[in-house]
């Protein structure tokens, strides 16, 4: 039955020097295809976070599955911003110059309560979520996120990175602060960001 | 046994080993010795000498803290010789004064001391500082006084150790400070995002001064044109 080998081996034949290999595509799948399984992380860890973070790059969770084994420790040569932990009002400048330092296409995931939101830390020091300072892309809540959460968060970018269309410019335009406060978005909109329980006027969880 | 039984002294013949003190009372455990010699040596100037769970605190005339500091420092009865803490304390009572503390260990005697000196309310925030005795005391004064607005008389460089140096909202353990700062937050965002990380780097601290001289020709006639060394 099978086991004969079929008599006309023609049907199925590769020939290079008789064919041209090709494959029709759209180049938009292409290009995303490529950037979303490529993406080099820049990991910003500051806190309990980035233990997780190395927890899901090493071999348990192995995050070389989806194409970031290589940590990019210069911005110059980073995908995808991973900031993974609380960011203290000293480091807000310093993270901006990170992400300004980084090439487009870029992304940024913001990893843990305390990177998206501020936290348990709503105190003096502290930013109250680094989308403040720069634009985020995906949120992962947890404190801190298991690696479980933070490939979700990945996998979800990496959805968006495909969804992109060549096209449309707009989305890849390096977003420039307003020259005279270095804000991206309107200061009314940090304050609201900033203290859903009051300000600092007027503190409503605390005594003082 | 009390806890000072057990410690060879530098000059002695005993060889006990150092060894965990157990049972310690809450109160009235013997003294570390140097509180009965700082009340000989300054009498006037100390003010009450307390021992909890073993622990001796000895409350100092601010005036005088200094030199009974250098005192325990240089003395070869007391050889307190490392500094691990400048810290201070404010009470949420507005009548109990600002307090200025020193951890102190002597390794050769195994014996820990803290000083404690009280600045009246109503007078200035100022101190000596012991940076002359202990080169630790840098830092630990630098964020005494960034946290506490407390100025250290003598300090070579007191500035801002842990917020910017242009932060200028205030001293931010102090009990007036609010818990979220005095400005709202895009205020705060506006002026952290203002301060320039490099501002202090300069040519003195960093490495690269060290290495000046064998840099290349065209680096260092750009380096001393005041090009910044940064990306």
């Amino acid at each position: 039955m099978g086991l004969t080998a079929p008599t006309d081996n023609q049907v199925v034949s590769y020939a290079p020097e008789s064919q041209e290999g090709w494959v029709a595509t759209r180049l938009d799948f292409l290009v995303n295809w490529a950037r979303a399984n490529s993406l080099w992380p820049m990991p910003f860890g500051t806190a309990c976070c980035a233990i997780e973070f190395m927890a899901t790059a090493a071999s348990d969770f192995d995050l070389a599955r989806f194409g970031m084994e290589r940590m990019s420790f210069s911005p110059r040569q980073a995908d995808v911003l991973i900031c993974a932990g609380r960011v203290p009002f000293k480091l807000a400048p310093i993270i901006r110059r990170i992400w300004q330092q980084m090439p487009q296409p870029k992304w940024c995931i913001s990893m843990g309560a305390c990177a998206s939101s501020g936290g348990m830390f709503d105190n003096y020091a502290v930013v109250q979520g680094i989308d403040t300072i720069i634009p985020v892309d995906v949120y992962v809540p947890g404190c801190p996120p298991r690696p479980e959460g933070l490939i979700y968060g990945i996998r979800m970018l990496q959805e968006k990175v495909k969804n992109e269309r060549a096209a449309d410019k707009g989305t890849r335009d390096e977003m420039e602060p307003d020259p005279s406060s270095q804000l991206y978005i309107p200061p009314s909109l940090i304050d609201e960001l900033g203290e859903p329980f009051g300000n600092s006027v007027n503190q409503t969880r605390s005594g003082l | 046994m009390s806890r000072f039984d057990v410690v060879s002294t530098g000059n002695s013949t005993s060889t006990g080993q150092p060894a965990t003190p157990k049972n310690v009372p809450h109160r009235g455990a013997p003294a570390n010795p140097a509180a009965k010699a700082l009340q000989d040596k300054f009498a006037g100037a100390i003010k009450r000498v307390d021992v909890v769970w073993g622990e001796t605190t000895v409350y100092i005339d601010p005036a005088s803290v200094h030199e009974a500091i250098q005192w325990l420092h240089d003395d070869p009865s007391q050889q307190y010789d490392f500094l691990s803490d400048v810290t201070a304390v404010e009470y949420r009572d507005p009548e109990v004064p600002i307090e200025v503390v020193w951890h102190l260990r002597s390794l050769p005697f195994r014996r820990f001391l803290r000083i404690k000196a009280q600045i009246p309310k109503g007078q200035p925030l100022e101190i000596d500082s012991v940076y002359d005795l202990y080169r630790a005391a840098d830092w630990l004064e630098r964020e005494v006084y960034d946290m506490f607005g407390i100025r250290f008389r003598g300090h070579p460089d007191l500035r801002r150790i842990l917020m910017w140096e242009q932060y200028k909202e205030g001293f931010p353990l102090r009990k007036d400070f609010p818990l979220r700062g005095r400005f709202s937050r895009s205020e705060q965002l506006r002026q952290a995002l203002a301060q320039n990380p490099e501002a202090r780097y300069s040519m003195e601290e960093l490495t690269i001064a060290d290495a000046f001289a064998e840099l290349p020709q065209d680096m260092r006639e750009r380096l001393s044109k005041g090009e910044r060394t940064g990306e």
